[in-house]
């Protein structure tokens, strides 16, 4: 149950990624703005072209899958958040349905409950706080019970207290088995809460293997160009930067 | 059945009788003379009409309004109105505007719109621009549509010709037979299917272009669907009724808040409300003591105009 990138190239923006991950973990991208985290989400969701190299689910090419079964397989949130109509909080979460093409009222009422959304199920979205927000549209992703949970920066404009409640549901998923990739701006979060982190720096891949590794002051210094250090224990490490 | 469409085809159960028998003359079946003829092949085939050309530019604006994401949306934005239009003026101007050449030459000008449109937008390398650019062109579309109507209006070959084109461009549904049925009915229905269909991919634009794509939906076969369904519904309507603006705009608003407000849940209200919609402003035209006839087209302009200026104040208290 992998998802390989072999090779993909996309015109300024990403160059000759190769990596292969696996179900079960939380895989961060981490890298300066510009990067090419997204644009890498965004490939590894099967959106975009890629000038060379590929894209394989379980080994078959992502670009061969019908859209409706990639898209039962891998869930994607994208980091813009829109809701352009004023629905309600059930009716967000049953478009993940949409690749399905069913009710699926187990799913969702399973996914509002995985994201602690249950009770506002009937709220119109317009009504709801950022953090309400944010668990319904992963409530959303998780409605279609996607093996693969891609999302581009979920816990942007979120308070502490919310990213925590929402990396939790998302370790939850990959103990279930999904893989979770997400992109990450804050590297305590990536180092204390991914199993394994992607750097990117200008479209390369820069460092890819465990936190400890991939997130060491060196690689901050060469790719952030900040010098920085980490205090504190394994799972609960902060990072300090000296200017 | 949802409670929107319960109300609407209620409404309309009731509405229709009353409009065959209202006008400037009231028919009372019992009392009037040649009262079954008058009904059978004027008021109904009227009153048919108006719930096919209103259905269908309701449908194209609420399905319009799903896929730009925008409530501001409206069917004629994307230059298949207007070319329909220009194409019935081009019959007029040349002075072959026949019962059957000036509905053909809009559907022709229709198609044409809608072949440009996809021409353009159809094949976009990077799928996320896809809406911006359809966008672009349809607008480009109908501001050249809308220059040549203008051009053929000022080249008239004469004052009749003139004041025949101008008058129909108000749009109106004065003197329709059934054949005119026959031609935008089963145009209109297959339009109203194909956007029907578009519903669930639609339902799906709610979260924006790239997560509609990575729900499944193919940017393309959207594309395709709603360009032959507008260009179905609208461009028939326009042929056999002349430019009729603001129900495309109008209706999906007054229906939505009785909807879950997804977009597969407005297109068939704003279908019923749109039938009902034009049905109603007809005979009104009919009925209004004027010296000629009021033209449909203006008076839905006449009403449209000032309700939806309150829709925005009232939207402006709410953000406010």
């Amino acid at each position: 149950m992998t998802l390989e990138v072999r090779g993909i190239t996309i015109a300024n923006r990403l160059e000759a990624i190769t990596t292969a991950l696996q179900q079960g973990e939380i895989i961060a991208i981490c890298g300066p703005n510009g990067a090419g985290k997204s644009t890498l989400l965004a490939a590894l969701a099967g959106l975009l072209d890629v000038d060379a190299g590929e894209v394989l689910l379980d080994r078959d090419p992502l670009s061969a899958l019908p859209p409706r079964k990639r898209a039962q397989a891998i869930g994607y949130l994208p980091q813009s958040g829109e809701v352009a109509w004023d629905v309600s909080v059930a009716s967000l979460a049953a478009l993940g349905r949409l690749p399905h093409g069913d009710a699926g009222k187990f799913a969702i009422a399973s996914a509002l409950a995985a994201t602690d959304m249950s009770d506002f199920a009937a709220r119109p979205v317009s009504t709801l706080s950022g953090g309400e927000k944010a668990r319904a549209l992963l409530a959303r992703v998780l409605a279609g019970t996607p093996r693969w949970i891609l999302a581009d920066e979920p816990l942007a404009a979120l308070d502490l207290s919310h990213q925590l409640n929402l990396l939790k549901v998302l370790r939850a998923q990959a103990r279930q088995g999904a893989g979770v990739v997400l992109v990450v701006h804050d590297l305590a979060v990536a180092m204390n809460h991914a199993d394994r982190v992607l750097v990117l720096d200008k479209g390369r891949l820069a460092a890819d293997g465990k936190p400890e590794d991939t997130l060491d002051a060196e690689t901050i210094a060469r790719v952030w160009s900040v010098d920085a250090r980490w205090l504190g224990q394994a799972g609960e490490r902060a990072l300090v930067t000296q200017s | 059945m949802t409670r929107a469409n319960l109300i609407l085809i209620a409404l309309l159960v009731v509405v229709v009788p009353l409009s065959l028998l209202a006008g400037r003359v009231w028919v009372d079946p019992a009392v009037t003379p040649n009262a079954i003829p008058i009904l059978a092949e004027l008021r109904l085939p009227r009153a048919v009409l108006a719930l096919v050309v209103g259905g269908g530019l309701g449908a194209a604006g609420a399905a319009m309004q799903g896929y730009l994401r925008n409530p501001l949306a409206d069917p004629g934005l994307f230059g298949i109105a207007p070319g329909a239009a220009l194409g019935a003026v081009i019959a007029l101007y040349l002075g072959v505007a026949s019962a059957i050449l000036l509905p053909l030459f809009a559907l022709i000008g229709a198609g044409g719109a809608m072949a440009l449109l996809a021409l353009i937008a159809g094949r976009t390398a990077n799928p996320a621009h896809g809406i911006a650019l359809f966008t672009l062109a349809g607008m480009m579309i109908a501001s050249l549509a809308g220059a040549l109507t203008s051009l053929a209006i000022s080249l008239a070959p004469n004052a009749f010709a003139m004041s025949s084109i101008v008058t129909w461009l108000m749009g109106a549904l004065t003197d329709r037979s059934w054949a005119d049925v026959m031609l935008a009915a089963p145009l209109t229905l297959a339009g109203m299917l194909l956007l029907w269909l578009a519903g669930r991919d639609l339902d799906a634009m709610t979260l924006g272009e790239d997560a509609a794509r990575s729900l499944g939906v193919r940017p393309g076969r959207l594309m395709a669907l709603l360009v032959l369904g507008t260009g179905l519904t609208v461009g028939s309507g326009v042929a056999v009724a002349g430019i009729i603006g603001f129900v495309g705009l109008i209706v999906p608003h007054l229906v939505r808040p009785l909807t879950d407000k997804r977009p597969s849940s407005v297109i068939v209200p704003s279908a019923l409300a749109g039938a009902l919609l034009v049905l109603v402003a007809d005979v009104v035209c009919r009925i209004l003591p004027l010296v000629t006839e009021l033209r449909l087209g203006i008076a839905l302009s006449l009403i449209g105009g000032p309700f939806f200026l309150m829709l925005l104040l009232r939207m402006r208290r709410g953000l406010a």
